[in-house]
């Protein structure tokens, strides 16, 4: 077995449903808490398995809002796992899922020096590093109904844009839409042969906009009295 | 990357510490240079032991939870950080015993305690490599990932322990026209091997923001990070130095650790007198360029994961 993701950068909105419920599932988890620093304070920061960032795709008026949501994944050729000198981080045989154990790490960030998808973070409250788990708590649970036995970033997914599964079972979900809609890993070029793969953006007509500011005169005045009023 | 201090220290001088006695024990085994006197080796050995263990105390400092840190011994199959780590503690029984040996014998040490002080200097060569293979086997930092850099390491080491090695001789008043030579060399062969490492970071390489982003054919441009205030990753792999400061520090790691070191320790062996003292200076200043050049290579060092924080290359 090897477990993963498929994300579909097409559909993914960048609402960081995901990131959050990825938080709220494995702060009670088996590696949390995951410490958030000065939460009422200016700059609040903490422990995160998932993060989304923004990418502006190609030259205007013919880009793309790309959103990237990254976290472990789980790879192949698991370096963080080789340096390791602990033997806290390891792949999981019977299912190739990358975990750390909490008891066994010393907290000397190597392995997220050799983790290039920034999957690792420290935990200072703890002093142990801390990374997705792909909810093996969850996926494994047999009191739950067999829907629900998937990473809790997959549930929650409103727009379908994460896909959780088997990549070595030809006809699982994950693997055909690898097949079919062109599965790409990041940074393949490094070796790392990360499980995850991301779905690109599906080829469609751009939407013209060359008339949209075109207003009425009507329209205009209202326009022009919502930006002088004070809000 | 983020420099962290007790990493800096404890590579230069364990470094040093492992390259001192590296070279007094070749020296004395190998009946090179001028002879030694038990108490000039004892001072020798007993010094390059305090850096040595000084710098591992110190590495401990950047562990977040160091009462796991006995678990570093179990993964010597894979992991250079483990490698190092046992190589540096085998390496004290075999040290301690040519120690003894001297202690015993003086400079006419018997064969077995020879052998040794042999055994020692192999593993001290060995830990200094591995400690420069930590960062050599890490394909996420192009500028680590370079047989240059084990190479440098165990040059740095070397020049420092020979730089140590000319002090203590000079306290102990010998003719330094043969060490000298021996420092000298060391000096200039590091200078030059730090200088075709500096030209070869220069050039970008590697992955970039399209490979990153698995957008190879379009240009990618950094829209919004995702988070509101620093996170681990910012934190620990964000670190940048500017350009004209990068600059004034090479020219330091150049004018303190090979320069102003080479002029020192030529005037020494010429001077009467004062060659403890130049000497000394030597050492210090050196030590300080090398401070220097090992806080410049964690500061350069650009983390691939950047790339998702808006650099386009690293
Ligand atoms: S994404 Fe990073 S942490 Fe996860 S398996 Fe790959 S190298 Fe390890
Ligand atoms: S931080 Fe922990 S898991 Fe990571 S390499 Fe060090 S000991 Fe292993």
């Amino acid at each position: 077995m090897r477990l993963g993701l498929v994300i579909d950068l097409d559909t993914c909105v960048g609402c960081h449903a995901c990131a959050v419920a990825c938080k709220q599932w494995n702060t009670s988890g088996t590696t949390g808490p995951l410490t958030d620093y000065r939460p009422y304070g200016a700059d609040p920061s903490g422990v995160w398995f998932n993060r989304i960032r923004h990418y502006e795709v190609g030259e205007y008026p013919n880009s793309k809002t790309i959103n990237f949501p990254m976290s472990c994944m789980h790879c192949e050729d698991a370096d963080c796992v080789t340096v390791c000198p602990t033997g806290a981080s390891y792949k999981r045989k019977e299912d190739g899922v990358v975990l750390i154990d909490q008891t066994k790490c010393m907290g000397c960030n190597y392995c997220s020096w050799a983790c290039p998808y920034g999957a690792r973070e420290l935990d200072r409250e703890s002093g142990t590093m801390k990374k997705c788990t792909l909810c093996i708590d969850r996926i494994y649970d047999e009191t739950l109904a067999e829907i629900d036995r998937q990473p809790a970033c997959v549930i929650t997914c409103p727009a379908h844009a994460r896909f959780f599964g088997d990549f070595d079972d030809q006809n699982s979900e994950v693997s055909r839409l690898v097949r079919e809609r062109d599965g790409m890993q990041l940074m393949p070029e490094l070796g790392y042969n990360p499980t995850n793969r991301y779905l690109p953006p599906r080829i469609n007509t751009p939407i013209p906009t060359e008339d949209v500011r075109r207003d009425s005169l009507a329209g205009k005045v209202k326009e022009w009295v919502n930006k002088a009023v004070a809000r | 990357m983020h420099p962290a201090l007790s990493v800096i220290f404890f590579t230069v001088v364990s470094g040093a510490g492992f390259g001192l006695y590296s070279l007094t024990a070749i020296l004395q085994l190998f009946r090179l240079g001028p002879a030694m006197d038990r108490s000039e080796l004892l001072t020798a050995l007993i010094t390059a032991f305090v850096l040595i263990v000084a710098g591992l105390i110190s590495s401990t400092g950047h562990l977040a939870n160091p009462k796991n840190a006995w678990r570093s011994f179990m993964r010597v199959k894979t992991s250079w950080l483990s490698r190092e780590a046992v190589l540096a503690v085998i390496f004290f029984p075999f040290g301690f015993l040519y120690l003894l040996g001297v202690y015993l014998y003086g400079a006419h040490v018997p064969a077995f305690f020879g052998l040794m002080g042999l055994i020692g200097i192999v593993l001290g060569f060995m830990t200094v490599f591995a400690t420069g293979m930590i960062y050599a086997c890490l394909k996420t930092m192009r500028q680590w990932n370079t047989p240059l850099v084990p190479a440098n390491y165990l040059l740095m080491g070397l020049t420092l322990g020979a730089l140590f090695h000319l002090a203590i001789e000079a306290y102990y008043g010998a003719n330094l026209q043969f060490i000298t030579g021996v420092a000298g060399t060391a000096l200039v062969m590091t200078g030059v091997m730090k200088g075709i490492y500096y030209y070869w970071i220069i050039k970008t390489s590697g992955p970039s923001i399209n490979t990153a982003t698995t957008f190879t054919r379009a240009t990618v441009r950094l829209l919004d990070v995702g988070h509101t205030a620093g996170t681990f990753l910012t934190e620990e792999f964000g670190y940048q130095v500017e350009a004209g400061r990068l600059l004034m520090l090479k020219a330091l790691v150049f004018g303190f650790g090979f320069i102003l070191p080479l002029i020192l320790i030529v005037a020494a062996a010429a001077s009467q007198g004062a060659g403890f003292l130049l000497a000394t200076l030597a050492v210090l200043s050196s030590l300080a360029g090398k401070g220097i050049e090992r806080w410049l290579f964690f500061a350069e060092a650009r983390h691939v994961v950047n790339l998702y924080h808006g650099a386009q290359h690293t």
